[in-house]
């Protein structure tokens, strides 16, 4: 079995890679620039922001280069519905996509997301015809309403944005994914290292979104590679199909022939 | 004339329109978005939009972000 047309695909959009990179948090442009390149990623987030009139700044759209890499941009740090459809509606203004990670944050200490506020949000965004990816807890209930009311895809987080902690609720993610199947299911938050990325795509999970597990890790290029091998690895391993789990031992080597043994002394 | 512009009182020439406002301001070919009152003013409104006294504009552009 070839996985070479094996693709992510959101609300029509096909993309090869699962990985979605956010672009905050690197020591430069420069090190985000080969970062990016080397995760083989093809969709990164951008945040929106006031322009500050008081220095000059570099811009970030300048170091990503718009022919290699889709925008996804988000309504991190939103904190109501308001603020957040007021987000999604600027992105849309200045990059002119429908696509919007939604983020309606209700706790500034866990990030965790109100996801009541995020599915009325999510809701009115639709109607708007935006393309909604709303970052939401692992909550079976919240995801479905979020596929009700029209999301293009559900993002659960794994553990609190920026943690590193990895898969915290793995039974969790099992069950949304075994009981999501309308809407493509994305990791989005938790993700410390490449064992956590593979554990999500193993679950079945059709990508995983991570930020600072790539920008903050000591050397940044090398554990976006990491990561691309990750959700290859974990992705493969899913469409290959695990072996089930037993508590004793089977022997891979025949049993019949071993030297010493048959023929009474 | 003053206006406010991301929440910060600044002075601007009188009689600009959104275009002529953001080149004042420096950030012409940004990729950008303004609101102005609360309404988002349309790039293709931008020669058409008169800047008033006491307006309250937000500019917004991209940063690094998850």
């Amino acid at each position: 079995m070839s996985t070479a047309n094996d693709v992510l695909t959101v609300a029509g959009h096909a993309f090869r890679s699962r990985l979605i990179v956010g672009t905050g948090k690197y020591r430069s442009y420069q090190v985000m620039v080969e970062a990016l390149e080397r995760s083989g990623t093809e969709w990164v987030t951008v945040a929106v922001r006031r322009v500050n009139l008081n220095r000059d700044e570099e811009s970030l759209l300048n170091y990503i280069d718009p022919s290699r890499y889709k925008l996804l941009p988000n309504t991190a740090g939103c904190y109501t519905v308001e603020e957040a459809i007021r987000t999604a509606h600027l992105a849309r203004e200045a990059l002119g996509t429908p696509f919007i990670k939604l983020e309606v944050i209700g706790d500034e200490k866990t990030l965790f997301p109100d996801n009541q506020a995020t599915i009325e949000a999510a809701a009115r965004l639709v109607k708007e015809g935006f393309i909604v990816m709303p970052y939401v807890t692992d909550d079976l209930i919240v995801a479905k309403k979020l596929v009700d009311v029209g999301v293009a895809a559900v993002m659960p987080l794994a553990a609190p944005i920026g943690s590193g902690l990895g898969i915290q609720n793995y039974a969790n993610l099992r069950i949304l994914r075994e009981q999501i199947t309308d809407v493509p299911l994305i990791v989005d938050a938790g993700v410390g290292t490449a064992s956590d990325a593979v554990i999500a795509m193993e679950l079945g999970y059709d990508g995983v979104l991570m930020n600072t597990a790539i920008a903050q890790a000591e050397n940044p290029p090398l554990m976006a590679e990491a990561m691309r091998h990750a959700i290859e690895a974990g992705r493969k391993a899913y469409l290959a199909g695990r072996i089930p789990k037993k508590l004793y031992a089977t022997a891979s080597s025949p049993l019949e022939g071993v030297i010493g043994r048959g023929m009474s002394r | 004339m003053r206006v406010i512009i991301n929440g910060e009182p600044r002075e601007v020439p009188d009689r600009v329109n959104v275009e002529e406002l953001i080149e004042y301001l420096g950030l012409r070919g940004e990729r950008i978005a303004v609101e102005r009152n609360r309404e988002i003013v349309r790039r293709a409104d931008w020669t058409t939009t008169l800047i008033e006294e006491g307006d309250e504009l937000e500019i917004v552009h991209f940063v690094g972000g998850g």
